[in-house]
């Protein structure tokens, strides 16, 4: 199958377009970010003073330490929503472009799902769930070798991880059925 | 020679069956890693570290560390074969490597990749096997105070030394700080910072947030851009390496330049990837044909990956002297140590020397042996990229969640995984860079720990970090790097002044 000379071509059939809009700039994210950054540092800042951020006998209370840093954090956040905000005017780099979101997205959301499935099926289902759904539905590859490549892929982990190396993996009714 | 004879150790140590069978397994895992797009170096490392939690450390340390290697000798063969980069360290690699493939030369190319590769970790590592024991020998010394002053320095050289913002840099560190001091406090006994929750009682795991950080957040990135390459196939025939391996000699000072600024910016936290940069552009400047670069001449591709691979392996060096990483990567295995029991620093090389001695064998043996295994299944690694992306992406998802499962048996650090998946991809694209907040998540507690058993011994005086020669040599070196590229605008600033009518090299 390799010959030298022989090129290798994969094709990407769901590419994002190149002149997709940009849904959001680097601005914006960068403002957000920063707000969010400091409301955690205030919450933070908050929760370590009333711990005690003073000395007693034995030394710094334990608030002391991330007191401070919740300041630093708050200070240098401050200060990336300033200058940017100063920015605002000039043009923003793309955050994001609309089809870029989309591909995001399209893993994101199945991702999110197989964390949901696996506190009720377990990680295996859910992991089979996952590859074969992604791989036939984002990917359009064939049935049979979304399936087969689910179920091998499955099938090795739980030998290498629960079988072969005692790495207890959450387990549902299918498993369950089985009398693992 | 003390250090040889303990390197004879180690050798004996790695002499069973079962530990040259995990390091082919961690070469192979690992230039799958760093073949593959989406997966690197640390976040390859991170996943299978809950593989190796049943292991002993020796055996453990061997397989991540050889994952590691087969990483960064995988990062190569996408750069040349396909004109792109498996990892950040070879985008370099690309500029002369990927041109030589067009040219039909994709075995010299990969040959050169791979051997200056080994001459850079061999490098390295020798420096490793001399003076780590030294640099820990003398750390041994170290009391609260000298520890944090070396915390200090390791966090202020990030900031005053690293490309990115100054405030991001910041922004990164001190949450990685914070994060880390969430739930028991160590000294007191006391909550923090867990808001009631149960869950954050046990603290947010580092690996738990590396794993999503670097393994989903990757994920996240790589769909964006558009997936379809085209590459030349190639095999490496014996004749060919012979040919290359002939040459080597005419390009000594290329290599031995690089090794040394790989060797520098690994033990500094400049990172392989300012280190490959680096090797390629001081190699262009001195060539005596700097225009021949870019389009295919075999210096292009020998310094910058002696480079890269001289930094990987570099930054071991603080890890195991002093219980500082260098890298993301080394930060990682760092976090391995403490899984398995160890207590990194100094004493390791006092109580665990098989465990020391093993992982510097390894690090000569995996090299010589990844050396070989690469140069003689590159076509075999070159057609994994037909496995679509499609495919591989949910593998990685699930790889990552069982990684992130597995090592606190919690159905909590699923989704802490995700979130910080999130966390890392936002990140990512705004320029808050990652390597200092894995650092400080990782060194975060033992900081505080320094700190605050320093501040009980001198009563809170902060004079104590100043109260030695030693102490305050590197706390003065921290503050002024921290400050650094305040001083060094302010002696340019002084020299122009002095020196107004005298153009700079820079500028002419």
């Amino acid at each position: 199958m390799a010959q030298p000379d022989l090129e290798i071509v994969v094709d990407d059939p769901t590419a994002p377009e190149a002149d997709s809009p940009a849904v959001v700039g680097t601005h914006a994210v960068e403002i957000a970010v920063s707000l969010l950054l400091l409301a955690l540092a205030l919450t933070l800042g908050y929760d370590n003073w009333r711990t005690g951020i003073a000395w007693d006998s034995t030394g710094p209370e334990p608030g002391y330490f991330p007191f401070y840093l919740s300041v630093i954090l708050g200070g240098a956040s401050l200060y990336g929503l300033v200058v940017t905000w100063l920015k605002r005017r000039e043009p923003s780099e793309t955050f994001v472009t609309r089809a870029q979101l989309r591909r995001v997205m399209a893993v994101f959301v199945p991702t999110l799902l197989f964390c949901l499935a696996m506190q009720f099926l377990g990680l295996y289902v859910a992991s089979f769930l996952l590859i074969a759904g992604f791989m036939r539905l984002v990917g359009r590859i064939a049935w049979w070798k979304s399936l087969l490549t689910a179920f091998l892929f499955t099938a090795i982990m739980f030998v290498t991880f629960d079988i072969a190396f005692d790495v207890i993996m959450p387990k549902g009714p299918l498993e369950a059925a089985f009398g693992f | 020679m003390e250090a040889f004879s303990l390197l004879l150790h180690g050798f004996a140590v790695l002499m069973t069956w079962k530990i040259l069978g995990l390091m082919m397994v961690g070469l192979v895992l690992g230039i799958f890693v760093g073949v593959l797009p989406g997966l690197g170096g640390p976040n390859g490392v991170a996943i299978l570290l809950p593989l190796t939690f049943t292991m002993d450390p020796t055996s453990a340390i061997v397989m991540l560390s050889c994952i590691y290697w087969g990483a960064l000798f995988g990062g190569a063969i996408t750069s040349i074969l396909f004109n792109i980069p498996g990892e950040a360290w070879s985008v370099a690699t690309t500029f002369d490597g990927y041109p030589m493939a067009q040219q039909g030369k994709a075995a010299e190319a990969l040959t050169a990749a791979f051997t200056s590769s080994f001459i850079g970790s061999l490098v390295a590592v020798l420096l490793i096997t001399f003076l780590a024991p030294m640099i820990s020998s003398f750390a041994l010394k170290f009391g609260p105070p000298e520890f944090f002053a070396v915390y200090l320095l390791t966090f202020c050289s990030f900031v005053g030394l690293g490309r990115e913002a100054k405030h991001k840099t910041v922004i990164s560190m001190a949450l990685g700080l914070l994060i880390a001091g969430i739930g028991m406090d160590t000294v007191s006994g006391q909550l923090r910072m867990t808001f009631g929750s149960s869950e954050l009682l046990r603290g947010i795991n580092f690996l738990v947030a590396v794993i999503g950080l670097f393994g989903i957040s990757e994920i996240l990135l790589t769909m964006e851009e558009r997936l379809a390459l085209r590459g030349h196939a190639a095999s490496i025939s014996l004749r060919v390496v012979l040919n290359v391996w002939k040459d080597l000699p005419k390009y000594w000072v290329t290599l031995l330049r690089s090794s040394f600024i790989g060797c520098w910016l690994g033990i500094t936290p400049g990172g392989a990837i300012a280190a490959s940069f680096m090797g390629y552009n001081l190699a262009k400047r001195f060539s005596k044909n700097p225009e021949s670069f870019g389009k295919g001449r075999i210096e292009g591709v020998f310094a910058p990956e002696t480079a890269a691979h001289a930094s990987g392996t570099a930054a071991l060096l603080p890890m195991l002297a002093l219980g500082i990483p260098g890298s993301g990567t080394a930060a990682i295995l760092l976090g391995g140590l403490m899984v398995w029991g160890l207590n990194p620093g100094p004493l390791l090389f006092v109580e665990h020397k098989d465990f020391v001695w093993g992982l510097i064998a390894s690090m000569y043996l995996g090299n010589v042996v990844g050396l070989v295994l690469v140069l003689t299944t590159v076509p075999v690694f070159a057609s994994i990229l037909r496995v679509p992306f499609a495919a591989v992406a949910p593998m990685i998802v699930v790889s990552c969640a069982i990684g992130a499962y597995a090592i606190q048996n919690a159905m909590f650090d699923i989704w802490l995984m995700l979130g910080f998946g999130v966390v890392g991809y936002v990140f990512k694209k705004i320029g808050i860079p990652l390597a200092p907040f894995t650092l400080a998540l990782v060194l975060g507690n033992r900081a505080e720990d320094a700190f605050r058993l320093s501040m009980i011994g001198s009563g809170g005086n902060m004079k104590v970090f100043w109260s030695n020669g030693l102490v305050g040599s590197i706390t003065t070196l921290a503050i002024i790097l921290l400050f650094w590229p305040v001083i060094d605008r302010a002696f340019g600033v002084a020299g122009r002044l002095f020196r107004p009518s005298r153009p700079s090299p820079a500028e002419r």
